[in-house]
């Protein structure tokens, strides 16, 4: 927690808390987030874990500002978010390429959006390099596998220079190898770009690869449990001693290791 | 090995009882109207003797071009079985009426009094064809542009749906037809009435399938493209619009349906002019060759705007080939 609070890039989350109505039970709502705080620097890749449910991708949507917290005060430097915006760019698990527009066409998306393709057409191309997909310009969407097509959604998400790029388990519906490949695109994306990223994964290695610090989550409500930094030169070796240390250390803290007995606060 | 090397081979000239099968039926069907129907009137064998020379003719051209000109080929072999097929009908349809009388006349003429009809017929048959049409186009694309507005709007804004839907659900399913006498009093001319109950039956298949596109297109979509930087204009015609396309045009295609159906009726009725007015007309004449000569022009027409209309769709959904079946 060394963030400067000038930092442009920085997002700062103060007691974040927000429920939803339950459909089933009319009245009644669930709390999703309770009280989360965390801050994060400029260009820095911070990752989310935590059970399913734990409310990682609401969090997500919070700072997107797709949803709004029901308190607490969310900040990118120090503007407070109010709505969506090209600053914080979106990647899901499913790519959501626009499947009606072809490669190209998906990533001019964001310029267009914003009325100013004609002044930064140029910077298309060297997006579509960026991520290799020249070849592909013309394909549709259900043309591409899946690392393909996420690769478009992250060139999609960064053509407007946001910034802060969210990810919300991009990496989630890959194989595990063309996953490993991808973690060390989005590295060199972001070694490249320097964008602030927030990555949400279900995948504690992918965390301990990637991230510069881990923010691991429990669930109902969510909050944030406790903070991890991944002081590992990159590129990181997966099998050495110390990102094996920092698995186990994850993994005890989420009650999946031996014989730890889980911890009633937590249910 | 050797199947790789003469498939092409095989496939290099269509197989010849395909290339028989047209002129092999025109023969047995024409030959057949002169044994049945030798005292037939030698006009009407003569312009259908006139029929079967052409199908020959161009039958025989096709089956020599179709050896330097593999599309034609395609397309021959995809058509030519349906198409003998059809020709043979033809002759069915001789022998039942002209040949063995088992349908009463004059309801069913033969087919070559029928083609007599439609040659002698041919210049206000044409006129009637050119103002179905163009009744058709005017009220089609009347009650299209009507059906897109309202359904974007039905789809896109809760409160436009909120008073819209139950106008839309209660009014919308009367048949435009049944609106004729309502709308004879209130337009001035019966063109510009049939025009607008035709916009009326294109307008509710249009406007519903529209609506719920719209409003079904996927959250994620919308989503990302506000996190892109989207305004209200582009989450509507750049991201809900087209999600909604394959949905409007099974509208455009229901509405179709409903405005031939519905300028058939209007014509007949009020109109002096079209199609649906020359069957009427025919009809009180007890002129049933003609009667079937419009027929034959209404499903060429019909058929015709139908298939357009699927070229059209081809083209702008060109982005679901490979992904839907059609």
């Amino acid at each position: 927690m060394t963030t400067n609070v000038s930092d442009p890039s920085g997002v700062r989350a103060h007691a974040i808390s927000k429920s939803f109505a339950l459909p089933d039970a009319p009245g009644t709502r669930r709390l999703a987030l309770s009280g989360i705080s965390f801050s994060m620097a400029a260009s820095e890749l911070v990752s989310l874990v935590g059970p399913s449910g734990c409310g990682k991708s609401t969090l997500l949507r919070l700072i997107a500002g797709l949803d709004v917290p029901d308190s607490g005060e969310l900040l990118v430097g120090n503007e407070k978010i109010l709505g969506p915006s090209a600053e914080r760019g979106l990647v899901f698990q499913d790519p959501n390429l626009f499947p009606w527009l072809t490669v190209r066409r998906n990533i001019e998306a964001g310029l267009a959006a914003r009325g100013v393709l004609r002044e930064k057409r140029n910077e298309v191309d060297e997006f579509m390099r960026l991520v290799g997909l020249e070849a592909f310009a013309n394909a549709y969407p259900h043309h591409l596998s899946g690392g393909m097509a996420q690769r478009v959604a992250l060139a999609r998400a960064l053509i407007n220079h946001p910034k802060v790029l969210l990810l919300d388990e991009p990496l989630g519906a890959l194989d595990a190898f063309t996953r490993m490949r991808m973690q060390d695109e989005v590295l060199r994306l972001w070694e490249n770009r320097r964008t602030t990223m927030l990555l949400v994964t279900h995948d504690i290695d992918e965390a301990i690869y990637m991230s510069d610090r881990i923010l691991i989550m429990t669930q109902a409500p969510g909050r944030i449990d406790r903070e991890i930094d991944i002081d590992l030169a990159r590129p990181r070796d997966r099998t050495s001693d110390s990102f094996l240390r920092f698995r186990s250390e994850i993994l005890e803290h989420l009650h999946f290791a031996g014989n730890v007995a889980p911890r009633s606060s937590h249910c | 090995m050797n199947a790789h090397a003469t498939a092409p081979n095989k496939l290099s000239i269509l197989p010849w009882p395909m290339q028989l099968a047209v002129p092999v039926a025109s023969l047995i069907t024409f030959g057949t109207h002169l044994l049945i129907a030798p005292k037939a009137p030698p006009l009407e064998t003569h312009s259908y003797m006139l029929l079967f020379w052409e199908i020959l003719g161009v039958s025989i051209v096709l089956s020599i071009a179709q050896r330097f000109w593999p599309a034609l080929r395609k397309w021959m072999r995809h058509i030519w079985p349906i198409f003998s097929a059809a020709i043979l009908l033809i002759g069915a349809w001789d022998v039942i009426t002209a040949g063995l009388h088992l349908l009463p006349l004059p309801y069913f003429p033969g087919p070559a009094a029928i083609l007599r009809s439609l040659i002698s017929d041919r210049a206000l048959l044409l006129d009637s064809t050119w103002h179905s049409l163009v009744l058709l186009l005017s009220g089609y694309t009347l009650g299209v542009i009507v059906g897109l507005v309202s359904g974007v709007c039905i789809g896109w804004s809760s409160s436009v749906r909120y008073w819209g839907m139950p106008l839309l659900k209660v009014v919308g399913p009367i048949p435009a037809t049944a609106w004729i006498p309502i709308a004879m009093v209130v337009s001035p001319s019966a063109i510009m009435s049939s025009a607008g109950l035709i916009a009326l039956a294109v307008w509710f298949p249009v406007t519903m399938l529209t609506a719920s596109g719209i409003s079904n297109t996927r959250a994620s979509y919308l989503d990302v493209a506000r996190t892109l930087g989207a305004g209200r204009l582009y989450l509507i015609f750049r991201v809900a619009i087209p999600a909604a396309v394959p949905n409007i045009f099974i509208g455009l295609f229901m509405g179709l349906g409903a405005s031939f159906l519905t300028l058939v009726v209007a014509e007949s009725l009020g109109v002096k002019s079209g199609l649906g007015w020359y069957v009427s007309w025919a009809q009180g004449w007890a002129e049933y060759g003609k009667v079937f000569a419009a027929l034959i022009i209404m499903a060429a027409f019909f058929s015709t705007v139908m298939t357009l209309l699927f070229k059209l769709r081809d083209r702008v959904l060109v982005w679901q080939k490979g992904m839907i079946k059609w």
